[in-house]
């Protein structure tokens, strides 16, 4: 499982081969550093830890200064692991483009931090229909839950009842999108398809194996 | 967004004409047909344009028969072969959708006048 750390640029759109437009997102993918490795024996799995985005030395913990120091890494904004990463002799402080991981053509998974959206409804959250009918007679519950349980047996609300509450702003994968194209020197990604969270966001792009 | 827009300069076109709501353009587009392709005409007035950078589209309105046909292109499609630029019409709003429920005389454009026809 190989992958990398991006920040979501901005949405556009591609003409194929066949002439079709298909929308894209592009992702900025600067060069990422393996600042810790995990193995059996010292952590008892595996997994690679990757740091991108630099980030000015006066504004790093002097923990995190020590942690990246011992890779010999300049301090970067982001870090985060990914388990089973498949690279052929890495070591630690090795530098990670994107030309070397992506391919175009390559199947993604992508996950972010979704766009808080507030306090939504039950059918914005959970894609309840709503109960409402137009007609007959009804009003006010065009976007209703409808019934949240029975009432002298359990005589309660079941834990974890869908109901609407406060939305989005949690990690979110979508799965198996396509890479569209990569721009090594610029060190941009285009994927196909909408990616979570708002622009600016950070992402992790994984190849599907 | 600077990034953004360097990505759209490589499925941006710079030979297609500068046109607006109110022109009439014919626009030549290519149609694939089994393996041949050959080139379509498609003569209106444009009555929309919307998005921006490679995503921008415009819409041509024509009469067909007696039939109104609105058509909508992406501008940067690589369908498009040609667009010709044949009036240029004086318009007050951006947007000609007024333009559906006239007709015959009543759904005229003017011409601008430009000062090098003078």
């Amino acid at each position: 499982m190989n992958g990398l750390i991006g920040k979501k640029v901005g949405m556009t759109s591609l003409f194929d081969e066949l002439g079709r437009s298909i929308a894209v997102t592009v992702i900025e993918v600067p060069p990422a550093y393996v600042t810790q490795i995990k193995t059996i024996e010292s952590d008892g799995y595996e997994a690679v830890q990757l740091s991108s985005f630099k980030k000015k030395a006066n504004r790093v913990t002097k923990a995190l200064a020590g942690h990246f120091e011992k890779a010999d890494v300049e301090p970067q904004k982001v870090v985060t692991e990914f388990r089973d990463f498949q690279f052929d002799g890495i070591n630690l402080g090795d530098e990670i483009t994107v030309a070397d991981v992506f391919k175009v053509g390559d199947r993604v998974d992508v996950a972010g931090k979704s766009k808080g959206t507030g306090f939504t409804g039950v059918m914005k959250r959970h894609n309840f229909s709503g109960v409402g009918d137009s007609t007959h007679g009804q009003h006010n519950r065009d976007r209703a839950p409808g019934s949240i349980g029975q009432s002298s047996d359990p005589s309660r609300v079941f834990k974890g009842m869908r109901m609407g509450g406060r939305s989005g702003n949690k990690r979110t994968k979508v799965q198996n999108l396509s890479v569209a194209q990569i721009y090594g020197e610029s060190h941009l990604m285009m994927i196909t398809g909408s990616v979570p969270g708002p622009n600016g966001s950070y992402l992790e792009i994984v190849i599907k194996d | 967004m600077d990034k953004l827009r360097l990505i759209e300069q490589t499925v941006m076109k710079d030979d297609l004409p500068e046109f607006t709501a109110g022109d009439t353009v014919n626009v030549h587009y290519r149609v694939r047909e089994g393996n041949k392709e050959r080139i379509q005409q498609y003569l209106g007035v444009v009555i929309n344009e919307r998005g921006s950078g490679a995503n921008k589209t415009f819409t041509v309105r024509k009469i067909s028969g007696s039939v109104g046909v609105e058509r909508i292109f992406p501008l940067y499609s690589p369908f498009i072969a040609k667009i010709e630029v044949k009036k240029r019409g004086r318009v007050r709003r951006a947007k000609l959708f007024y333009l559906r429920d006239r007709q015959g005389k009543a759904a005229r454009i003017r011409e601008k006048e430009t000062v090098n026809k003078k």
